[in-house]
């Protein structure tokens, strides 16, 4: 028997194709829009409106609603963009270079709005816009990653070239993923820890978390239709010779 | 309903400018990430049939 095993299941091949990705991602599109358009207005309309204010910080502590979404999706993008830049590496699959290489410039903003939320409401919570804290420098080393994969992508001109070294890149600085969350327990910080825990049932009452659940929700569905657009993008301008690109053209 | 008027609302209990500012940054931040890929698009595709033109006029 000299058939090799296929261990991996079919789909993982057929992302491997630009344009049953391409196509496969058009149709998935327009569901994940609806998704994120409804759940962010659901989620904004509840967490500004309805939700209750907090004991302590009163109604400046909504900004939760924003902060903790983008911070736990400008982790999650970074994951994904390592994984994908590995895939890239491993099995040089041209659609994981480019998966990884759309990432970055979400991940930057998403990396810039936790910062940027956490500093509107560090200001009147802890009386400052910024501290030295574990959780904060952390987080900042991740923007600085995002930022470096990207100027590696501007800086090298040959594309294989430049997902190898974005991905060698982006799997080194995976370290630092742990570290941020790891951050509030391992050193004495000013942040408060995770509101949200696999393992237990969330300190806040349901009226806090329910529209911070959905606002999550609502954040990695944009996530996913930003991604799948400059995905898309990718795939057309590195494929623009190949012939069903053309037909695809001619038919607009 | 948390707010008993419309200023109530926009003032957030005196942390107004703090929840408003972040609410804006992030509506910029997902408007930017729709906006930019959706641009981008639509300047690859006219250079594509740019380029297509092109190479059937000189064939």
């Amino acid at each position: 028997m000299s058939e090799k095993k296929n261990w991996m299941p079919r789909w993982f091949y057929q992302l491997a194709s630009p344009r049953w990705s391409y196509e496969i991602m058009g149709k998935l599109l327009p569901g994940f829009a609806v998704a994120a358009f409804l759940f962010l207005i659901a989620g904004t309309v509840w967490a500004l409106l309805f939700a209750p204010p907090e004991a302590y910080q009163g109604n400046s502590y909504r900004i939760i609603y924003i902060h903790v979404p983008s911070a736990l999706l400008a982790q999650s993008c970074y994951m994904m963009m390592a994984i994908a830049g590995a895939i890239g590496l491993i099995w040089k699959m041209k659609v994981a270079d480019m998966v990884a290489k759309s990432c970055a410039p979400i991940g930057a903003t998403m990396a810039v709005l936790a910062l940027a939320t956490g500093a509107i409401w560090g200001k009147p919570t802890w009386g400052s816009w910024w501290v030295w804290d574990a959780r904060l420098t952390s987080m900042l080393i991740l923007l600085f990653l995002y930022l470096g994969v990207i100027a590696l992508y501007s800086a090298i001109e040959n594309e294989a070239m430049a997902a190898k070294s974005a991905a060698v890149l982006a799997l080194v600085g995976l370290v630092n993923i742990p570290i941020i969350k790891y951050s509030v327990d391992w050193w004495n910080t000013l942040h408060q820890p995770a509101t949200f825990k696999l393992t237990e049932r969330p300190a806040m009452v349901p009226e806090m978390w329910l529209p911070l659940l959905v606002m999550v929700i609502g954040f990695y569905c944009f996530f996913a239709v930003s991604l799948m657009m400059r995905t898309r993008n990718e795939i057309l301008v590195r494929e623009r010779r190949a012939s069903w690109v053309k037909e695809l053209v001619e038919k607009q | 309903m948390n707010f008993d008027s419309f200023s109530d609302f926009i003032a957030m209990g005196g942390h107004g400018f703090y929840v408003w500012l972040s609410y804006a940054i992030a509506l910029v931040v997902v408007v930017i990430n729709i906006v930019n890929p959706a641009l981008q698009k639509k300047k690859i595709v006219s250079d594509l049939v740019r380029r297509l033109r092109r190479e059937n006029k000189s064939s």
